[in-house]
């Protein structure tokens, strides 16, 4: 069995001349990033000293390549920590050595040795329209190659909105028909790691989840790993108690901008976006954009591109054009719907007036009646 | 002479009438908190966020209000059971042929006023029931996308049960814009339902507007079996 023959993490590790220590410092930081307590750093090193590398294939599809920007500057672990020592990345465009022929090879000879092993990392959506040739590779259709890769992959991770939820290529019109991930490809377990780009340590955590583990981690209702989006941006944004005390930005350059209240009615996406930003921060934890005081655009969210205006909370609202929101069409239909009743009202007198004057009579005639039986 | 004698007539019970108010008075909270903390007022202080809480406040409101409306919601499903035959689901859901026949009876007299034919409805006419009914539905709109939102941020086992509704729509943004444009079903409702009742009881003279409180409304006997027939009376049973 290749996977018995394969050294171990660990094994590996001593090889480059890793000491003891530093191995051991390196499964401590794992463990803080995978958010566990102290009492399971035991299991992240017994798991790193047992487990060979992992074999990972990464693809880059319909995409911009921001996600593999975002990853190569992940600090805690380290991306070389990551893609020298701990999983073995056999094939990505962006990073690999090898072109060409040499490249198609090193991707054959994995998909085929470590069928059912191999973990399979895709950056990019798939477009679809007129047989998948808007994205080609080696001369396969971007299709082409997701299907038979996920096949023998032993689960896969979507990298960024562009493969979780079809991101920018996806937004109307969508003229290549780009897809996401999971509506292509069955029976493989989906990991979606949304945003664009993910956070560089939300996207090294994941896979040192998967290595440490080696099962999926935690997924919500949309599949993401909840250690990650189970909260919103909101949740976790330190300009939160603004938002409680109705303490809000009402232009970009007023006094409240200065004083850094709540970006709410600024168009922040923050209260509808499941994302760590507000914990992890971005460049190792130096800032993010509410922070930079701009508000969140929702980035890790399906069809972020289409919930525009970025800086309006409500979006145009569908089927009445541009710059039209809910409230608009809903104050018309309110204007339109007392005209409505006013018309009714005058409508009313006219055509039942006669019918409330006959009524009207005859309860005189009553009262005259009553008047004139105490009468007499 | 008048042409016809009232009777008396007990239409809405109690739990009826209670349900009606409360439901009332949460959807203007409910409506007014919405609307607010879709659109917050732009109050310019220079305080430091400790030292205030409205905004907080009025989502408080606004969450505290959907858990009434929804458990009276709740309870007038409920009621629709077990309730008298004005209170009955059965005049909610159009399943009879007769309901649309009244429907553009109904149509017909009120709306576009074409003709006189006096409506023999006591409780809801048609075109009242099936409009409660599509009322239900976006109740049950409102309580599934509020409570599907809510649940991200509270602990409890109840809102988590609506959480499904989230990744069905596609993530909160969706789910929050469909829960605000309901609103607007609301308002609109509200509107109309209140001058509806004015204009009946404008017209016909039957107490539409009083029902509501005492729950007695007063209808031409002719229209009403047991006014006309009084279980007294030596006729035969109604």
């Amino acid at each position: 069995m290749p996977a018995q023959a394969r050294p171990t993490i660990w094994e590996h590790a001593q090889s480059k001349g890793v000491s003891r220590r530093d191995f051991l410092t390196a499964c401590a930081w794992m463990t803080a990033m995978l958010g566990l307590p102290v009492s399971a750093v035991a299991e992240v090193t017994k798991a790193l000293e047992t487990k060979p590398r992992l074999p990972v294939l990464w693809f880059h599809f319909q995409e911009c390549t921001c996600c593999s920007e975002s990853f190569i500057r992940s600090s805690h672990p380290g991306v070389a920590d990551i893609i020298l020592d701990k999983i073995s990345l056999d094939y990505t465009e962006t990073l690999m050595a090898g072109s060409g022929h040499q490249a198609e090879d090193a991707l054959h000879d994995t998909m085929t040795k470590y069928k059912g092993e191999y973990l399979m990392l895709v950056e990019g959506s798939v477009p679809t329209a007129e047989g998948g040739v808007y994205c080609c590779i080696g001369g396969r259709t971007a299709l082409d190659i997701l299907q038979e890769a996920a096949a023998g992959a032993k689960a896969v991770v979507c990298w960024g909105s562009c493969a979780s939820n079809g991101c920018v290529q996806a937004a109307k019109p969508n003229p290549t028909k780009a897809t996401p991930i999971h509506q292509l490809i069955t029976g493989v377990p989906i990991i979606k790691v949304p945003g664009c780009p993910p956070i560089a340590e939300v996207m090294t955590g994941t896979i040192v989840h998967l290595l440490t583990f080696d099962r999926i981690p935690q997924l919500d209702g949309l599949g993401r790993p909840k250690a990650f989006y189970s909260r919103r941006v909101h949740d976790t944004c330190y300009r939160r108690p603004n938002y409680d005390a109705g303490l809000f930005v009402n232009s970009f350059d007023d006094e409240n901008a200065k004083r850094g209240y709540c970006l709410y009615k600024m168009g922040c996406r923050g209260p509808v976006t499941y994302n760590a930003c507000g914990v992890m921060r971005w460049n190792g934890g130096v800032s993010f954009p509410i922070q930079s005081g701009h508000g969140c655009i929702g980035c890790s969210e399906g069809n972020f591109w289409d919930n525009g205006p970025f800086y309006r909370h409500l979006p145009s609202f569908p089927g009445f054009g541009i710059e039209t929101t809910a409230d608009k069409v809903g104050v018309v239909a309110g204007a339109v719907t007392l005209a409505g009743i006013a018309a009714h009202a005058i409508s009313t007198n006219i055509r039942k007036g006669h019918l409330i004057k006959e009524e009207k009579a005859a309860s005189e005639d009553v009262l005259d009646g009553r008047a004139e039986q105490g009468g007499s | 002479m008048q042409k016809a004698t009232l009777g008396r007539v007990y239409v809405w019970e109690i739990p009826v009438r209670f349900y009606h108010w409360l439901n009332a008075f949460s959807l203007v909270v409910l409506c007014v908190t919405g609307y607010l903390i879709g659109a917050p007022l732009a109050i310019q202080q220079a305080s430091e966020a400790s030292y205030a809480y409205w905004f907080g406040k009025v989502r408080f409101l606004h969450f505290v209000f959907a858990y009434i409306f929804f458990f009276n919601f709740l309870f007038r499903i409920y009621w629709g059971f077990v309730g008298n035959r004005y209170a009955s689901w059965k005049n909610f859901i159009p399943y009879r042929k007769q309901q649309w026949k009244e429907f553009k009876q109904v149509v017909a007299v009120d709306l576009l006023q074409a003709n006189n034919q006096p409506i023999e409805t006591i409780g809801h006419n048609a075109v009242a029931g099936i409009t409660y009914f599509l009322t239900f539905l976006a109740f049950l709109f409102q309580c599934i996308t509020g409570f599907g939102l809510y649940a991200a941020m509270s602990k409890a086992w109840f809102p988590k049960l609506f959480a499904w509704i989230v990744p069905l729509m596609g993530g909160d943004f969706a789910v929050r814009q469909w829960h605000h444009a309901f609103m607007w079903f609301f308002i609109l409702f509200a509107l109309v339902h209140v001058y509806i009742v004015f204009y009946h009881d404008y017209v016909e003279g039957r107490g539409e507007i009083s029902s509501m409180g005492s729950g007695w409304k007063f209808i031409e006997k002719e229209y009403h079996p047991l006014l006309k027939n009084p279980p007294g009376s030596p006729s035969k049973k109604p």
